[in-house]
């Protein structure tokens, strides 16, 4: 079991490492924003009042199209779902902090942020709520917010983000964020019919709600899968990096679903 | 300098802010059942693998049509995908990724 400091060590590095994508995303989004017509206040207040990249995303699209408010925020809901499991997974450790902290803590709660979070109380095997503020502000939300800026602001400056292939950076980084949380064949699986369901259902019914559909109904075909979830991803092992982050995930929410009670 | 979208960005975080505070709040909402949490652990592989593919390959039309996109950019994503699973690095799959659709769009390809 590392200390304290060596699995901040870590955590930092794995941070710094995650910098990269999201200020990658956060430019995208903020370069995407300026193109639907948001002025610098409206991309930023996204980025900090709901601060969400996959719906604020879908957001610039529905803008853009001209969709009216109330669908748009029924799909954010749908489409931010999913925050639920993380949130779920990291209850039992942050028991002991106090309500109003926790309260503010989960405003900041994103995929990245669980995942480097999850890890790094894995490791320790306890919590860290110093942790969790590395991993949620410097990981995600300062350079998130800092690099939407950035694209709202000197977007004007690039003549043509897709010739240089940056448009595929949200759906790229998705489907890659998905690889590394793939330990096993229903992960596979939920994966594949997720993508398929998506891509169908997006077809029929429209992106907002497709996806949604993709999400839930994936899970089922991954679990109609026999055998374990995931194989065992030692310390180490390939499978446990994804861009020098953690992915133990499924190790580590494993761990967190198994805390007893007042252990956290 | 517009401001109108502000409250839609606050009505968006309102509907986000309990899916992610639910659990954390509620003492005791976390134990769930066993076929629940198998369920949830599989929800963020397919809801990111839907995002990813219906952004690549939904094409939605200024009218609000939809239909199948098969162009470059889903080759860059594939590729991106690869060398992610291939090399255990995002990054490295994101860079690989684009790398190739801007030298196919260089091309003239898609």
């Amino acid at each position: 079991m590392p200390t304290l400091r060596e699995s901040r060590r870590r955590l930092i590095r794995d941070t710094l490492i995650i910098n990269a994508s999201i200020i990658a995303f956060g430019f995208m989004f903020g370069l995407a924003a300026r193109n639907a017509g948001y002025s610098p206040i409206e991309a930023m207040a996204m980025s900090t009042l709901l601060f969400a990249g996959a719906s604020q995303f879908a957001a610039v699209g529905y803008v853009a199209a001209g969709l009216p408010w109330a669908p748009i925020v029924v799909l954010t809901l749908f489409l931010n779902a999913r925050h639920v499991l993380y949130s779920a997974a990291l209850a039992p450790r942050l028991r002991a902090i106090s309500a109003p902290r926790r309260a503010l803590m989960a405003h900041f709660l994103t995929d990245e942020a669980f995942a480097l979070t999850a890890a790094h109380f894995h490791r320790l095997g306890r919590t860290d709520e110093g942790g969790y503020w590395i991993a949620a502000l410097g990981g995600v939300f300062i350079p998130w917010n800092l690099s939407t800026l950035a694209g709202v602001l000197l977007g004007g400056a690039i003549p043509d983000p897709a010739k240089f292939g940056l448009d595929i950076v949200f759906p790229a980084a998705m489907g890659g964020l998905a690889v590394g949380l793939i330990l096993g064949r229903r992960e596979i699986v939920a994966a594949c019919a997720g993508g398929l369901i998506g891509v169908a259902a997006s077809l029929a019914l429209g992106p907002g709600i497709g996806i949604m559909i993709g999400g839930l109904l994936g899970p089922l075909a991954g679990m109609a899968m026999p055998g374990p979830v995931a194989p065992d991803a030692g310390p180490g092992s390939p499978e446990s990096e994804l861009a020098g982050r953690t992915v133990d995930l499924d190790e580590a929410m494993t761990d967190l679903e198994t805390i007893p009670d007042g252990a956290a | 300098m517009s401001t109108q979208l502000v409250l839609l960005a606050l009505l968006m975080g309102l509907v986000t802010y309990p899916s992610r505070a639910l659990p954390i709040l509620a003492p005791g909402i976390e134990k769930l059942p066993p076929r629940a949490l198998q369920y949830l652990r599989l929800v963020g592989p397919a809801v990111l693998a839907s995002l990813a593919a219906a952004n690549t390959l939904v094409l939605t039309s200024a009218d609000g049509a939809r239909s199948l996109h098969l162009v470059i950019a889903a080759a860059g994503v594939v590729v991106c995908l690869l060398l992610t699973a291939w090399r255990r690095n995002l990054l490295l799959g994101l860079i690989g990724g684009m790398a190739l659709v801007a030298v196919a769009r260089a091309l003239g390809a898609g």
